[in-house]
């Protein structure tokens, strides 16, 4: 099997600008969505108590809402968790309330309304943590993205350590953005999905940055647009099969893996789609308009006569 | 060109045979157990404990199926759950036949069936996680600053006595914040105060202040004396908890600091949170009270005729004895108690300190009441326990009091922890608790399995139809991967989570893009008319700078979460990044390997069997093949 019979390079530079604006728009929805509707965050940040019960039939869940409003709880949220028979019911921070007691209090109030429940799983966050995780997480990001840039810089050129990362961040702000705009759960293995998926998707545009430098090594008289699109084309069979693989092992946890799972698996997911486009569509040009040239991986005569310079240059 | 020297064909034979042996334990499953550990500091759990469980069991005519003796206790493999729950009643009457005062932990396990040669190798099966097994987590935060205060509201009490000794005058003593004030109207008696302290409270930093007639002697703790007491906090907190959980028979509890402030609990198989909590939050307190010893009282209390005012303790060496009920003394005057010797006898002995006004009180009663007993009882969950009562020989001034005699070096540490036990150093908060299900881990388990199962073989399928044979080496090298780092979490003992095993999942479907690289790789070289062994060679070549780069960047990603994550994310991080190691060298060094075994030792090679390599066919000098 071959799927990709490609006949010459094929002219991705040519689109470049609309790659970009393609992109662009996307960020900036993904921006709005996140300002004006926020990401829903899960009770590891927030703050709070999550509690998963079972029902050996299908639950209703209005008698448990009922059951808890009797009870004297408010701002509670109570919905299915993965199939009709669970149920995750989220309760907010009370600065006055006995966290000590609170499943077994919960577990009381739905004894007369909604009886036959088992317990599945309390957790209980309190607020310091939440705030903690968040300033963590963001630490995180901040560490990823210089160990990132710096390492490129080092093995490559600032202009592709630089392109790298600001295709791949804005993947990172993509996810969120679908994340806000389905106000989808994000939680701690949410943001280690995240993460990963920066790690992950800048190895695309390392791929492709491995094979512009190698061009430019070996072939003269190139402009710069065609060494760029000899490397995304002779790279792109690849790309399209490691991603495909990777998305494989992915697709098998969002079925499988049940509710913990799913949310981290659809973050890769999302990540994963957009990070072969913005490793490749997006970065390749940033590289071009940021002024990447033969030169830059040639040095000129006097270095290698001076020093004991790079071996590898011919 | 395509061959490994023979060591390096022996490093991965070796490397898989070691991943073979460690992670097989995980296959073998495990069996119900009793574990019988102590629950008292001063008992140790040896040979002659293991000979006792083994008589009790043959007594009772249960069936096990071997005893081992370990770090953690005793342990009874058993055969069925049912001989497990008989054999848990059985050694529990057996060995705390007084219930209300356990000396021993009988508590439920699970044990590895693995057999004894593959333990032996240490080769034990992964760490289950809570998320995985079900179980109670709290995250406990200590408050620092109330140790702090606390301490510094017991080194004033200490200054003001230290100056009433040596005669200074003062105009008062307060803590202000993290301060001690102390004022003083004319600088004479400041500065010899201010010698006095240096003299005698190594643990402050002293500083002058105001002027005319309101001076001040500003006194701080030292940077190191905040991190002493701070690092006495959190051990005492352990030690208690430590206590606590002992008495709710788990068989592997886990008591671990976390940062500068915080200690994690884990209590593995327990459900009942609410009891757990109930434990966790218990405050114990310490009294001192005076003995009763008119003539015929002890005996009428035991007659059952107790008299007006006093209660009816046993001693801890099962003495009866009977106690006011009035209280002299509470612990909270107690500021340590440490196990050490006598200065004169170098008998063992128990030095307990009291802040000032301990030091007062207990300088009246020890005055008034020489030759007399006084009793240490410990109260917790409203029962007392007399933890000593000693005899008062003379006064006793300073705040320095000494227990000592008829006491043995063991029997010294352990009423000096129960001394200690009695209270926490500093107020502990729960601020992050998670209960998970027996069911709940199980299923969690199984989805994990799934998940993994199913992608590996989604992309095996694939890789082998796309790449032939070059696809069965990338999926051989992708299974050693597997193995290699279920061998290594194993070896390691790391604690593996479901967000664990999405990461071995994800590592997976990350490492394959090695193999795809390499393949893709020598297609090209094909395609460019190089010969099959010349392909071969470069495609390997070629292909490992991106595939170390790409590596890296990865790398990056993860060792950033394992500085950051907790919980969970940690969980993932520690699998993710030891997924990219071995897929490194399985990627790279176990496929060339496979590929230099099948085709590095033939001469001619007419063609390598990597699936389609499709040359356009208007390229001059290149000719479509197969």
């Amino acid at each position: 099997m071959e799927f990709f019979r490609i006949r010459k390079d094929i002219p991705f530079m040519r689109h470049a600008l609309l790659f970009n604006v393609i992109s662009l728009l996307t960020f900036l929805l993904a921006v709005f969505f996140l300002f004006s509707r926020g990401l829903h965050l899960s009770v590891e940040f927030t703050g709070g108590t999550l509690i998963e019960l079972n029902y050996a039939q299908a639950a209703n869940l209005e008698q448990v809402r009922s059951g808890l409003g009797k009870a004297g709880y408010s701002d509670f949220s109570v919905q299915n968790f993965g199939s009709s028979q669970d149920v995750l019911i989220r309760l907010p921070l009370k600065a006055e309330q006995n966290t000590a007691k609170i499943g077994e209090s919960v577990m009381q109030a739905l004894a007369t309304e909604a009886p036959g429940a088992t317990l599945r799983r309390v957790e209980f966050v309190g607020p310091q943590v939440g705030k903690e995780l968040a300033e963590n997480g963001a630490l995180a990001l901040l560490l990823v993205v210089i160990g990132i840039v710096v390492y490129l810089a080092f093995r490559f050129e600032w202009r592709f350590s630089v392109s790298a990362i600001i295709a791949n961040l804005h993947d990172v702000i993509i996810i969120l953005g679908f994340f806000a705009f389905f106000q989808w759960e994000f939680s701690l293995s949410v943001l280690a999905a995240v993460l990963a998926v920066l790690g992950y998707s800048v190895n695309e545009s390392v791929v492709v940055f491995d094979r512009v430098r190698e061009t430019f090594r070996k072939a003269r008289g190139l402009s710069t647009p065609q060494v760029l699109d000899h490397a995304i084309t002779s790279t792109i069979s690849r790309t399209i099969i490691t991603h495909a693989s990777t998305q494989m092992m992915v697709l098998s946890m969002l079925v499988f893996g049940g509710e913990t799972l799913y949310y981290f698996s659809l973050a890769l997911t999302i990540g994963i789609c957009f990070g072969i486009y913005s490793s490749v569509l997006v970065a390749s040009p940033l590289v071009m308009w940021l002024g990447v040239s033969r030169e830059q991986f040639i040095r000129p005569k006097k270095q290698i006569e001076g020093a004991n310079a790079d071996g590898a240059v011919v | 060109m395509n061959r490994y020297p023979l060591w390096k064909y022996v490093i991965v034979a070796v490397a898989m045979l070691l991943g073979l042996v460690y992670t097989l334990p995980n296959f073998f499953g495990e069996s119900p157990a009793v574990q019988v550990s102590s629950a008292k500091a001063t008992l140790k759990v040896d040979d002659k404990t293991r000979e006792r469980v083994a008589s009790t069991l043959q007594a009772a005519g249960v069936e096990h199926s071997g005893i081992f003796l370990d770090s953690n206790g005793v342990k009874v493999r058993l055969r069925t759950t049912d001989s497990q729950l008989q054999a848990k009643d059985l050694l529990e009457k057996q060995f705390n036949p007084d219930a209300s005062n356990p000396q021993y932990v009988v508590a439920l396990n699970l044990l590895s069936s693995s057999p004894q040669w593959l333990s032996s190798l240490h080769a034990l099966p992964m760490y289950l996680g809570l998320d995985l097994r079900g179980g109670v987590h709290f995250l406990l935060q200590v408050d620092m600053k109330g140790a702090l205060t606390k301490r510094l509201d017991s080194i004033s009490g200490d200054l003001r006595s230290l100056l009433r000794d040596k005669t200074i005058r003062h105009a008062g003593i307060s803590r202000e914040g993290e301060r001690v004030v102390v004022r003083f109207r004319d600088s004479e008696a400041r500065s010899k105060g201010r010698m006095v302290l240096e003299d005698n409270q190594s643990d402050l930093l002293l500083g002058d202040q105001g002027e005319g007639e309101d001076l001040k002697l500003v006194a701080t703790l030292k940077p190191e004396a905040v991190k002493r007491i701070q690092e006495f906090a959190i051990r005492q907190n352990m030690t208690t908890l430590h206590n606590r959980i002992n008495e709710l028979g788990v068989a592997e509890p886990v008591i671990a600091q976390q940062g500068a402030d915080r200690i994690v609990v884990q209590l593995p198989g327990v459900q009942d949170t609410a009891k757990a909590k109930d434990i966790l939050g218990r405050t114990a307190t310490l009294e001192i009270r005076m003995v009763e010893e008119t003539a015929g009282a002890l005996e009428a209390a035991q007659a059952g005729q107790v008299p007006f005012g006093t209660e009816l303790y046993v001693e801890r060496g099962g003495m009866p004895l009977l106690v006011k009920k009035q209280v002299v003394l509470t612990g909270d005057r107690l500021t340590d108690a440490q196990p050490g010797f006598d200065n004169q006898t170098h008998e063992p002995a128990v030095h307990l300190t009291l802040d000032s006004a301990g030091a007062r009180i207990f300088k009246d009663i020890t005055r008034d009441n020489v030759g007399k007993r006084m009793a240490i009882v410990l109260i917790e969950k409203g029962k007392g326990e007399v933890v000593t009562a000693p005899v008062i020989r003379a006064e006793i001034g300073g705040g320095r009091v000494q227990i000592s005699g008829r006491m043995s070096t063991m029997e010294a540490n352990d009423t000096a922890l129960l001394l200690r036990a009695g209270s926490l150093a500093a107020p502990m908060e729960i601020i992050e608790e998670r209960t998970i299900g027996p069911s709940l881990g199980a299923d969690n388990i199984k989805k994990g399995f799934l998940s993994t199962m199913w992608g590996f073989a989604a992309i095996a399928t694939f890789m082998v139809a796309y790449y032939m044979l070059f696809g069965l080496v990338s999926v051989v090298a992708l299974a050693s991967n597997l193995l290699f780092l279920v061998a290594l979490l194993s070896l390691l003992q790391a604690t593996l989570t479901l967000p664990g095993i999405a990461a071995i999942a994800l590592t997976l479907g990350m490492a394959i893009d090695a193999n795809v690289l390499i393949n893709e790789r020598i297609r090209e070289e094909l395609r460019n008319g190089s010969t099959p062994q010349a392909a071969i060679h470069t495609g390997y070549e070629r292909a490992f700078g991106t595939i170390l780069d790409s590596n890296i960047t990865t790398l990056i990603a993860g060792i950033a979460l394992l500085i950051f994550g907790s919980g969970p994310v940690r969980g993932f991080a520690v699998v993710h990044c030891l997924g990219i190691l071995t897929s490194l060298f399985s990627a790279v060094v176990v496929s060339r390997a496979l590929i230099n075994l099948i085709y590095g030792r033939r001469r001619k090679v007419e063609s390598l069997a990597i699936g389609q390599v499709w040359k356009p066919g208007n390229t001059t000098g290149n000719v479509a093949v197969n």
